[in-house]
């Protein structure tokens, strides 16, 4: 079957991917940067000579290149990270475990909430072409792209969360993913670490609409940018399938333009959008980032500019892998559903 | 019967210059700089990027104060008629920071952006037209660089290097080249397969000259859309990375680590954090306005 | 003489372009007859494509626009009806068929999908499932013994399905989805489609050219239409599947009852299949006649110029006859008749004004200014 084989392609491709991400940081942790700071924990203040040559012959730094990269290869392999000096001396894969979930929570509800709103803006605006409508979203979407996304978090939060509560309105919370204290009355029963998908099938709702509510404006901010993004490609990409013959022939069988928009066009604007839309999670997981930080989201994203300002390198390394391998997986998950939805790939 | 008559071939080996040859393209080009006169999106556009280029020109004429001046005894002073955009912390007026501050990120983005252009069309050129396992190692190379977002790849990159100025901007370097070397390499392929390549090859033309000559006019407009495009986008990352805590050394004029100095003041002093990030705002969206009208008047089905 | 079922009148399509307004069609005059082939041949660029999409109105709007005209269809003016009327007409009453059929098929639907939705929206289809249930009841009575007490309650069945022919109940929607998928696998079959039932589920890029455009051909046919307009149907097929698409539609056109406007260059496919002609030229219809007597008696110089520019096997000839001059700017058209910069009979009144579309012999119209004295 076809379909199965392009997979199998796919993934076969990611792994000279792989293998050329792990040399960059290698190169940036050992060959740039200080090899032995990956290894210091928060307690060796100052090494001494003997010390440091322990760590020295314990992690083959005076090796040859090529042996240091075995080595770092298999310890990756191994799931040996490096120590996180930012996150009390944890395993980096730990933190990473612990705060994963957290950036996948926010990322994901942040990328539903612009498709749901971006794709029938989008479409909306192609239809009406160089009308009002198309101007004003012709202008969002350019102001968007151009909004630095921590400025706009900032701004949020200055509004909807100070302004507020001076004003006495019921105000959002600015910082965190739940109440703590509501927690102490609720505790949720964590399985995935998605507190939203875990309430839910806990059946813990006080604490599901409390985790919601700390979402809103982490998730507004971060989805503004990519949602500007996404819109313009829909338009871009309806006009485009517009203009193409089998539109032609589809009014010429007297359907309606509303049948002819969505079940004709729109099925083929969506190919090129889906690959956009790919690409541009790369910029969601940045603005990540910055939005975790200003609302104190206890994420990847968060952990990382933690780590920046300590000098870890351990943690900044295990996070930019990371990040490889979840924009990596998000391409694939993109390409197939590519394949998916244009029967062409699909069937050869 | 038909008449043999006399061939004439004689091959007129007139130097044209660089003009006549060209002389399509050109004609092409006062078309664009017409077409693009009439959008209202482009023009305004260049009005704001005007703006910012001025400021950062002129900025010690322009500037009331200089970017170290401190009003020790006036720190976080709401907008008046003395500081239209306050003061922050250490007394430093707002307004005068954020004019100073344009000379750090339009430079900054200009470096970046003209070097990764430099870079990567020059790899992307020779990648494109040698092929084989150079072009091939090539892409190996830039879907590495490209599985990663552009901030997190300059974080880790600035990481290692160490947090100043030059390396902020060298890790922004890194970052950007890939896309212009796919782009041009995407150019030179389309643009190879044309017969004028193999009129030149036939002539005996050298590939280099053939590159330069020909094939790399024929690519600028696509990188011209994408480098005002990516102007934008780097003066986002850099202010985003300064905000983090890289570049910028304490005190210096720069947008990203103004707004990082006005978050702990965020809800009494607002105006702190809230100004430089409008500066970042309409600095990115006048080039992005420029961007996408270019875009627009340069879609070959949109054009006539 | 049969009523026209189709009669336009004075249509003026015009583009309005950054360039200039492109007067596409200048006041056209054209009538179609029930169950007759007519062809409008022309140049690339004299508007045959725009005058079959303003009899749709499926002209672009912005930058087109029919700027006057009336377009006759049973009584009523197209032109002025709304584009819900529009709708119900369109794959209904008055259909198409396009040129190329690879960019006219919707690449991610099925063929099966795309014949049945306009089966569906316009047929009402319950009567449909009444039949067949009705053929079902009649097959078993068939097979049943003449005393079996099944028989009177069937027979009975029958009757009551009978009375709900005209008044059909709503049934589900699956019963409606499986008689949609039985008239859809009719119609392919007689449009001669090989294996109907695979090639329902398959894609428009798994077909070859000929089934594309038989598959197309049923999206016209599907609803019996009183019109089909036939754009250049077969200049990007092969010349072997152009002869069988041609002869097939001539077949269903006879049995359907429906009347063809064929929109082409190729005078050889006008000769083969049509019944009456009209030449248009940058955008004016200049002659039109029954086609044996167009072969024998071209009055316009410019059909003359056609008739006499295709290469003929039985005459040897040194050099192929062509028309001097090129096709108008129709932004900047001629004054007058379109056609007097390049014609050989050009006179003093032809570059003043437009010559009148007129009946010369019973059938035989042309508009030019030769023959402009009355009879």
């Amino acid at each position: 079957m076809k379909l199965r084989h392009y997979v199998i392609r796919r993934l076969f491709l990611l792994i000279p991917v792989l293998i050329g991400v792990s040399m960059l940081t290698f190169t940036l942790s050992h060959v740039i940067g200080d090899p032995i700071a990956a290894y210091i924990t928060s307690q060796d203040l100052r090494l001494s000579d003997l010390q440091m040559q322990k760590i020295v012959t314990a992690h083959h730094l005076n090796d040859p290149l090529y042996s240091q990269y075995y080595y770092y290869v298999m310890d990756l392999l191994r799931g040996d990270w490096g120590i996180s000096r930012t996150d009390s001396d944890r395993p980096v894969l730990v933190s990473i475990q612990n705060y994963f979930p957290a950036t996948a929570e926010l990322a994901l509800v942040s990328m539903f909430f612009a498709l749901i709103v971006g794709i029938p803006i989008g479409i909306i605006s192609a239809v009406r072409k160089d009308k009002p409508a198309d101007h004003a979203t012709r202008v969002f979407s350019l102001v968007g792209v151009s909004t630095p996304v921590f400025w706009l978090a900032l701004i949020l939060q200055y509004v909807f969360y100070y302004q507020f509560k001076v004003h006495n309105l019921p105000n959002l919370p600015a910082s965190g993913r739940v109440n703590q204290f509501l927690w102490l009355d609720h505790p949720l029963h964590v399985i995935t670490g998605i507190y939203s998908i875990d309430s839910l099938i806990t059946g813990n709702f006080s604490i599901f609409f409390d985790v919601l509510v700390h979402l809103i404006l982490p998730a507004f901010a971060l989805s503004y940018v990519f949602m500007a993004v996404f819109v313009r490609m829909m338009r871009s990409s309806m006009l485009e399938v517009m203009r193409q013959d089998y539109i032609t022939l589809a009014r010429s069988k007297g359907l309606s333009e509303r049948v002819v928009i969505y079940r004709h066009a729109l099925r083929n604007a969506m190919i090129p959008t889906v690959t956009v839309a790919g690409l541009a999670f790369g910029g969601l997981l940045a603005g990540a980032v910055l939005t975790e930080t200003v609302f104190s989201w206890p994420g990847v994203g968060r952990w990382s500019t933690s780590a920046i300002v300590r000098d870890d390198i351990a943690s900044i390394m295990g996070f930019m892998l990371i990040i490889a391998i979840v924009y990596m997986l998000a391409n694939l998950i993109v390409d197939l559903l590519y394949a998916w939805i244009d029967p062409r790939i699909r069937l050869g | 019967m038909t008449q043999m008559g006399q061939v004439k071939t004689s091959v007129e080996r007139k130097s044209k210059s660089w003009f006549d040859e060209h002389a399509p393209q050109i004609r092409e080009l006062k078309f664009t700089l017409y077409l693009l006169r009439q959008s209202p999106i482009v023009v305004a556009g260049f009005i704001l990027v005007a703006l910012f280029i001025g400021m950062a020109i002129f900025a010690p004429w322009i500037a009331p104060h200089g970017p170290e001046e401190r009003f020790w005894n006036l720190p976080q002073q709401p907008p008046s008629w003395r500081f239209p955009f306050g003061t922050d912390t250490t007394g430093g007026d707002i307004y005068s920071r954020i004019i100073w501050g344009s000379r750090l990120d339009l430079t900054i983005a200009l470096t970046v952006v003209a070097s990764a252009i430099l870079i990567g069309s020059v790899l992307g050129a020779i990648s494109g037209f040698m092929g084989r396992a150079f072009d091939e190692a090539l892409m190996r190379v830039t879907d590495v660089f490209l599985a990663f977002p552009a901030l997190i790849l300059a974080m880790a990159v600035a990481a290692a290097l160490g947090r100043n100025l030059t390396n902020l901007t060298i890790a922004l370097m890194v970052v950007w080249w890939p896309t212009y070397a796919r782009l041009v390499r995407g150019q030179v392929l389309a643009e190879k397969e044309r017969l004028y390549v193999d009129a030149a090859r036939a002539v005996g033309a050298s590939p280099a000259r053939i590159i330069f000559r020909h094939v790399l006019p024929n690519s600028i407009f696509p990188v011209i859309v994408q480098a005002t495009l990516d102007l934008g986008g780097v003066i986002l990352t850099a202010a985003g990375l300064s905000f983090i805590g890289f570049g910028a050394g304490a005190g210096v004029a720069e947008w990203g680590l103004m707004i990082a100095d006005g978050r702990s003041y965020l809800f009494q002093s607002p105006w702190i954090a809230c100004f430089p990030g409008l500066a970042i705002l309409l600095s990115s969206l006048g080039l992005n306005l420029i961007g996408d009208g270019l875009r627009d008047v340069l879609d070959p089905r949109l054009r006539r | 003489m049969p009523e026209p079922i189709l009669q336009i009148r004075n249509l003026k399509t015009y583009f309005y372009t950054y360039a200039g307004v492109v007067r596409a069609l200048e006041g056209i005059d054209l009538d179609i007859y029930q169950g007759e082939t007519l062809g409008l041949v022309g140049e690339t660029g004299c508007g045959k494509s725009v005058t079959s999409l303003s009899i749709m109105r499926l002209v672009a709007d912005p930058p087109g626009r029919i700027v006057d005209g009336q377009i006759i269809y049973k009584g009523e003016d197209l032109l002025k009806k709304s584009e819900a009327q529009m709708q119900q007409i369109r794959g209904n009453k008055i259909t198409m068929v396009f040129q190329d059929p690879m960019t006219f098929l919707n690449p991610v639907i099925t063929i099966g999908d795309q014949v049945s939705e306009v089966i569906a929206i316009h047929e009402n289809l319950a009567r449909d499932v009444v039949r067949s249930k009705i053929d079902e009841c009649e097959e078993t009575i068939k097979q049943l013994d003449s005393n079996s007490p099944d028989r009177e309650r069937l027979m009975n069945r029958v009757k009551e399905l009978e009375a709900l022919k005209d008044n059909p109940p709503k049934y589900s929607r699956r019963e409606m989805k499986k008689a949609t998928l039985r008239r859809t696998i009719e119609v392919l079959k007689l449009v001669q489609m090989p294996s109907p039932e695979k090639v329902v589920k398959q894609y428009p890029h798994e077909l070859s050219g000929g089934m594309r455009q038989r598959a197309i051909i049923a999206m016209a046919l599907s609803c019996s239409p009183d019109l089909l307009i036939a754009d250049e149907p077969t200049t990007s097929l092969d010349v072997t599947i152009q002869a069988q698409i041609l002869a097939l539609l001539s077949e269903l056109k006879k049995k359907i009852g429906s009347s063809i406007l064929i929109i082409t260059h190729d005078m050889g496919i006008v000769a083969e299949i049509c019944d009456r002609v009209s030449v248009m030229y940058a955008g004016n219809i200049i002659e039109t006649a029954e086609t044996k007597a167009l072969f024998k008696n071209p009055l316009h110089p410019y059909t003359q110029g056609l008739l006499k520019a295709i290469p003929k096997l039985h005459r040897d000839v040194e050099e192929l006859e062509i028309i001097p001059g090129s096709v108008p700017n129709l932004i900047y058209p001629p004054s007058g008749c379109r056609f007097h910069p390049r014609c050989p009979f050009r006179m003093d009144i032809c570059d003043k004004e437009n010559p009148p579309f007129i009946e010369r012999e019973r059938g035989h119209s042309v508009a030019c200014y030769l023959y402009q004295e009355k009879k």
